[in-house]
């Protein structure tokens, strides 16, 4: 117990992301409940990744982590240290341990400033390295992510998009973080420069023992990447395992519908089409009971009233916590599409 | 006859050469994939198809022909006939591609009228019955709607509603998932799917996901640079590639890759204007590449049905033939 501790990186409890929207002069206030309880642990070296839609919550989980946003509610601690309950001075510094990457690298990195400027900018704002240091400490990271030392003086425009993704991994490893929230990092990048960019990461996280978790919506990308996979839908956590228990013993309707929606390539990898009705619902006006239930076909009168908690999987050895949230699961009502799928 | 007919199109905009020489058909209910990373010329291809290259670009082609109808030739009125009714595009970004100053149903009425005509009352149930054909729940509310209060599928929904309100007989979808999630783009590719087979229209799918294609098409080109590299049926060209562009994207999906190992990435980036290499254009990047191919650029090889660009095509076990 005490060893795994040790290996903790990050431990998310209960987070929660609401906000408050006004609607009108006269109408009340309404709660947009952004990300609802989520809780997690992130070991060192390990990638959890966060899958889900668009506006299911990912990214503000992101901007959660790195304390761009403070969670309205839980608990994030960083080695042990509650990062919310510390003071502004110690909590800057622990931020620093805690970098992100951002989607699109064309719009992430300052047009008007040089590579250089770029990557020593946090230097300048949270170190007191002299500035041949500074540049020293740049160089060496830009030649650990693939670009060459003539880069230095060059500004953004005149780079490729997998080079700038390089320039936003560099900047985040500046600082020597531990840990890397990656936003979608490769949905902007053509397929054979994503390849490239997931290697590098997977290089630098062997190098320096970083931990990712990774947002993404892209389930043949999470497959290859992740040790631990968490599923999203409105803002709460609907599965969460590891990599193999998802992939291959999906248990919720929706991971099993999001599976089958991603096109394969090889025809005995495709599933059989599990169709989705409709779109994501509105977090403005959530349904009742399981956010889900308006979309799926195993849905009953108990999954339109009650809200399913996140409960360990009965059937598999209950260490491994692959936690799903359904009535249905629960219930074994869905057992027979399961083997359709597999 | 087959429904549109290309032989050596170029497009030029300058001294740039975005399309080079490409030349495919597409018959009538077929569904020809083109895939390609950005920069490759799938989109500006497809514009010119359309005549949507606005000047400084130039088209030119030895046949560019719709129907037996030859595009290039016919006067500009003409030609403008044709595209919308006859020949339909669905953009990329749904989002953007609507005018956000109009309604919903305005823009579908303003194609059918341009190209039918008809009394106002006859448009509207016939605008109605397009929303309604494409999955839009409550349609005649819709209609008043503004595409700003659609989501990307809603709004994608409307527009392969616009661009089939005239009963196209060849669609031209360019990326039209791209910008959806994944549930949505299934939805999305099973509607035109479903619309491709009832109407047997021809359906070209530009995309740059190569696991969509390789489900949905019969046919596919692979480009690279401008140029088309690769043609075939769509099992073929993705169980045994035979060019080695083609065999590096394939191998670069994370999906071909075991657990955690390291994907094979293709080194380097697409040539753009200014370092476009002498010779095979894959030759900076490819594994294979010999200093012939630095030197002297390869010729098609095969007939329009498979086709390959390389001097030393792969063979089965995907080595390059000696």
């Amino acid at each position: 117990m005490n060893q795994s501790d040790s290996r903790l990186i990050l431990k998310a409890e209960d987070l929660k992301q609401h906000y408050r929207v006004k609607q009108g002069f006269f109408k009340p206030e309404a709660v947009v409940k952004a990300v609802d309880g989520i809780s997690f642990n992130l070991e060192k070296g390990k990638t959890l990744a966060v899958v889900g839609e668009s506006g299911c919550g990912k990214s503000t989980l992101g901007r959660m982590l790195t304390m761009i946003e403070t969670p309205t509610e839980g608990k994030l601690a960083h080695l042990g240290e509650d990062l919310l309950a510390l003071s502004a001075d110690a909590q800057a510094k622990l931020r620093q341990k805690i970098q992100i990457i951002f989607q699109n690298p064309y719009g992430s990195l300052n047009p008007r400033k040089k590579i250089g400027a770029i990557l020593e900018e946090p230097l300048v704002i949270n170190t007191k390295l002299s500035k041949a240091e500074r540049k020293e400490k740049a160089l060496s990271i830009m030649a650990k992510v693939g670009l060459k030392t003539e880069h230095y003086d060059r500004y953004p425009h005149m780079f490729s998009g997998g080079q700038r993704q390089r320039i936003a991994i560099a900047r985040g490893l500046m600082l020597d973080p531990n840990v890397i929230v990656a936003d979608e990092p490769v949905s902007a990048l053509d397929v054979s420069v994503q390849a490239q960019v997931l290697n590098l990461m997977m290089d630098l996280q062997e190098e320096f023992g970083l931990s990712y978790v990774f947002i993404s919506h892209d389930l043949s990308v999470v497959e290859h990447i992740a040790d631990d996979v968490m599923v999203m839908y409105l803002g709460k956590v609907v599965e969460q395992g590891t990599r193999e228990q998802l992939f291959e013993n999906p248990k919720h309707p929706y991971t099993l519908a999001l599976l089958s929606s991603t096109p394969q390539l090889s025809p005995e990898k495709r599933r059989t089409r599990i169709k989705l009705e409709g779109e994501l619902p509105s977090p403005l006006n959530p349904p009742s009971g399981c956010a889900f239930h308006g979309r799926c076909s195993y849905a009953n009168d108990r999954c339109s009233s009650e809200t399913p908690m996140l409960r360990l999987d009965s059937e598999e050895n209950q260490e491994q916590g692959h936690l799903i949230a359904c009535h249905a699961v629960e219930e074994n009502r869905i057992e027979s599409l399961v083997e359709g799928a597999a | 006859m087959s429904l549109l007919q290309l032989e050596n199109l170029s497009v030029t905009f300058g001294n740039f050469r975005a399309v080079d020489n490409i030349s495919y058909k597409v018959e009538e209910g077929e569904v020809l994939g083109i895939v390609g990373e950005s920069g490759s010329g799938k989109s500006v291809s497809s514009l010119s198809i359309m005549g949507l290259i606005d000047f400084p670009g130039k088209v030119s082609a030895d046949q560019l022909s719709f129907d037996g109808q030859d595009l290039l030739a016919m006067p500009e009125k003409q030609r403008r006939k044709l595209t919308g009714s006859e020949i339909a595009m669905i953009f990329q970004d749904p989002m953007t591609s609507l005018n956000p100053c109009f309604t919903v149903g305005y823009q579908i009425i303003e194609a059918l009228k341009t190209h039918q005509g008809g009394s106002k009352k006859e448009l509207k149930i016939r605008a109605i019955e397009l929303l309604t054909q494409v999955g839009i729940p409550a349609p005649e509310s819709r209609l008043d709607n503004y595409p700003h209060q659609l989501s990307g599928g809603m709004s994608q929904r409307v527009m392969i509603a616009m661009s089939i309100a005239c009963n196209p007989r060849l669609l031209i979808a360019d990326e039209p998932t791209t910008a959806l999630d994944v549930t949505i783009q299934a939805q999305i590719i099973d509607l035109l799917i479903d619309l491709q087979r009832e109407k047997q229209m021809g359906l070209v799918l530009i995309t740059h996901d190569l696991a969509l294609v390789a489900e949905v098409a019969h046919r596919v080109i692979v480009m690279y640079a401008g140029q088309i590299v690769e043609s075939g049926p769509a099992s073929e060209v993705f169980s045994t590639p035979k060019h080695p562009y083609t065999q590096a994207l394939l191998a670069s999906l994370p999906e071909s890759a075991a657990g955690k190992a390291r994907l094979e990435a293709l080194p380097g980036v697409v040539p753009g204007q200014y370092d476009r290499p002498l010779g095979c254009l894959l030759s900076p990047r490819c594994p294979y590449a010999t200093d012939y191919c630095r030197k002297v650029e390869p010729a098609n090889q095969g007939d329009l049905d498979r086709q390959v660009k390389c001097h030393t095509p792969l063979d089965r076990e995907g080595r390059p033939a000696a």
